[in-house]
């Protein structure tokens, strides 16, 4: 039985295209919002809904996505309550994969990860990210994570070495997830350059789907990362400025929408 | 790992880990970087040309060996233990933080970095990097916590004289967890052109190893020091423990001297609440913040906590990891002392022995004004001053009543 995520991926394979994934924080600006947000991103035509974990200390993250998990925790969102928006998104959309973007703190220490991965498949959750967990420090955090059944998709960055790429790869069984640009989230100006090249050599070492993100912020840009062949492309933060605005009552969530529908149609 | 294993101490191990702490929790993005920056350590450390560049550094700009004082006034205040003073504060720059500064910057010029950041919360190590990025002729950028900016001003003063630019963090409680935090970003983007140095032994590995080994020059002389001048070993030695470099650089070169007893002394801060304090081993549980594993303070939800103390560089969430590690051994105590304390012992440094320390030191002199006078008089202790106290007046102007009454 093939899994959602590789149901969703052949399905725009065979629309010659790659998937959009549209990262949204979980709980930005509030529960209720948020929902709206996210269904608000699937109508318009994501095709994989990535849900970020607000987490206090947000290192990897640029502005955008610092200033949306504040958002999220001040209006009193944790890692368990995005575990129950995950299961409402899923209700209203089943087949739209859903994949954790996390730091490991909030889900390895608010009650374990066993427990925390594993309420996650029940509701509704295909994969995790744990951004923060590289395969140095893998094996004490692997037996709670594989025994869930949650899939993981790893980070390969534009500073990797082949051989380390090689052993990434093994790691994951969602997606490999390539960083772009060197440095933190956040909308870029221009797309990166030498992406082509970079998807190509991870397609060496693994037959997973290879998706590239980080810096996304435009259907143009979108554009230009369809055309190295890659089988996604993730956008965040300008979605999430998108939301911010929505947020503080200078956007609507038909402007997010218009967003993603622009998004999805540049592919 | 036993009391008594200490002779073959050893930590941390190839991957990073002291026991269950410390470790390389970062986005894939910074490993090339950190693995860039182990190797060109281990080169180093074993390189008898960098040693003797090091030394002559320490030596002639630090102003190294620090003295070790005997504290004549204190010790007949106290009524206890023959009492020294490890005198960090004597360094140039004012703290133990040059000692790593310096040793960072080297590591740099080895890697061909030429721009210099660090994150700095009492400023002492914003100002040790600026200073030996000076030296070298580096750029220098470094991120200060806002909130921070306004409690050490003159620091910030002192850091723009160096001509290293200071950059505002405003993202949460704005102090030093939102400054390292602010200066990883930075890393992350910038990492081929630019070397971070890392103020306290914090952080992902090799960092925590690389400050520690740095720091050691603080125990190695108090060491020779004291058994030049007494004899013998001391019965006990304290210090402040924030993020834990001036401790674990005075600990660790007597982890295996079973018989001296260390005393790490976090910040009290106001009173015991989640919030109130900074005293990680008696509110904090096991988590990761900022790269590594340690004892950090949370909430049930795995989100950081809010820290205070009246001392900058004692107000962070996380300690070291080998801090965590020597704790759940029980090679050292960790304990605290509240703001007020530290405020006093501050004072009182200044009336008896004409000392002006730094408020976090003040925390590991409140500590031996409370519990020295149960020590024998022939037990010898030493403190560590870890730096002095002239960036802290400003601040204190008007707090402090207690100065009219003790006249």
């Amino acid at each position: 039985m093939s899994s959602l995520l590789e149901k969703c991926f052949s399905l725009c394979a065979s629309e010659k295209r790659p998937a959009l994934i549209a990262y949204i924080t979980a709980g930005d600006p509030d529960y209720q919002r948020s929902l709206a947000v996210a269904d608000a991103v699937i109508e318009a035509g994501a095709d994989i809904v990535e849900l970020g974990v607000p987490f206090s200390d947000p290192l990897a993250d640029g502005e955008a996505n610092q200033l949306a998990a504040q958002r999220a925790l001040e209006s009193g969102m944790t890692p368990w309550k995005v575990l129950d928006l995950a299961k409402e998104i899923k209700e209203k959309h089943p087949s739209v994969p859903l994949v954790l973007f996390t730091y490991l703190n909030p889900v390895a220490y608010s009650g374990g990860l066993g427990k925390y991965c594993g309420d996650a498949v029940l509701n509704g959750i295909d994969a995790i990210l744990p951004l923060d967990l590289p395969p140095e420090e893998y094996s004490e955090y692997e037996k709670d994570i594989v025994s869930s059944g949650i899939k993981t998709v790893i980070l390969v960055a534009p500073t990797t070495g082949e051989e380390r790429m090689k052993s990434l790869c093994s790691n994951a069984d969602a997606f490999i997830y390539y960083v772009c640009r060197e440095g933190v989230t956040g909308e870029r100006k221009e797309f990166a350059s030498g992406v082509h090249e970079r998807v190509e050599l991870i397609r060496k070492y693994t037959k997973l789907p290879v998706v590239v993100g980080f810096g996304i912020a435009s259907p143009e840009h979108v554009i230009a990362a369809a055309a190295t062949g890659v089988d996604g492309v993730v956008v965040g933060s300008a979605i999430v400025r998108k939301v911010e605005a929505f947020a503080h009552g200078k956007g609507s969530l038909k402007e997010i929408k218009d967003f993603v529908s622009s998004l999805r149609q540049a592919l | 790992m036993k009391k008594n294993n200490f002779e073959n101490y050893k930590l941390p191990d190839t991957r990073g880990h002291f026991g269950e702490f410390g470790g390389k929790f970062v986005p894939e993005t910074l490993i090339p970087v950190l693995e860039e920056l182990e190797n060109v350590y281990n080169e180093c450390r074993k390189d008898p040309a960098f040693r003797k560049e090091l030394d002559g550094l320490l030596n002639d700009y630090v102003g190294r060996p620090t003295p070790l004082y005997f504290a004549e006034r204190l010790t007949q205040h106290i009524g206890g233990p023959k009492i020294y003073i490890k005198r960090e504060d004597l360094c140039h720059t004012g703290a133990h933080k040059i000692n790593n500064a310096i040793g960072q910057i080297l590591l740099a010029r080895k890697m061909g970095k030429k721009r210099i950041i660090a994150e700095t919360g009492a400023g002492q190590h914003g100002v040790a990097t600026a200073t030996a990025a000076a030296r070298f002729g580096l750029e220098c950028v470094i991120y200060m916590g806002e909130v921070d900016m306004k409690r050490q001003a003159l620091n910030v003063y002192r850091m723009r004289l160096l001509g290293a630019e200071v950059r505002a963090v405003k993202a949460g409680q704005k102090t030093l967890k939102e400054a390292v935090s602010e200066a990883i970003r930075d890393w992350v983007a910038n990492s081929r052109t630019t070397h971070y140095i890392l103020g306290s032994a914090l952080g992902p590995h090799p960092f925590p190893m690389i400050v520690r080994d740095f720091q050691s020059v603080i125990g190695i002389e108090t060491r020779e020091q004291i058994l030049r001048k007494e004899g013998r070993l001391p019965d006990i030695i304290t210090a402040c423990v924030g993020g834990g470099s001036n401790s674990i650089g005075i600990f660790h070169p007597f982890l295996k001297d079973i018989s001296t007893r260390l005393v790490g002394v976090e910040a009290g801060g106001r009173g015991p609440l989640l919030g109130d304090h900074a005293a990680r081993f008696s509110g904090g549980r096991i988590g990761i913040l900022q790269g590594t594993r340690s004892y950090v303070l949370q909430d049930e939800n795995g989100q950081i906590a809010m820290t205070h103390s009246i001392s900058a560089g004692l107000d962070y969430a996380a300690v070291g990891p080998e801090h965590s590690l020597l704790m759940k051994e029980g090679r050292v105590e960790y304990t605290k002392v509240s703001d007020d304390e530290a405020l006093s012992a501050f004072q009182i440094m200044n009336r008896i022995e004409g000392i002006l320390p730094a408020l976090e030191s003040s925390h590991a002199v409140a500590w031996a004004l409370k519990e020295f006078p149960s020590l024998g008089k022939d037990n010898l202790a030493i403190i560590n001053m870890s730096g002095r106290g002239d960036k802290d007046i400003e601040q204190l102007a008007g707090k402090l009543p207690a100065v009219e009454r003790l006249k």
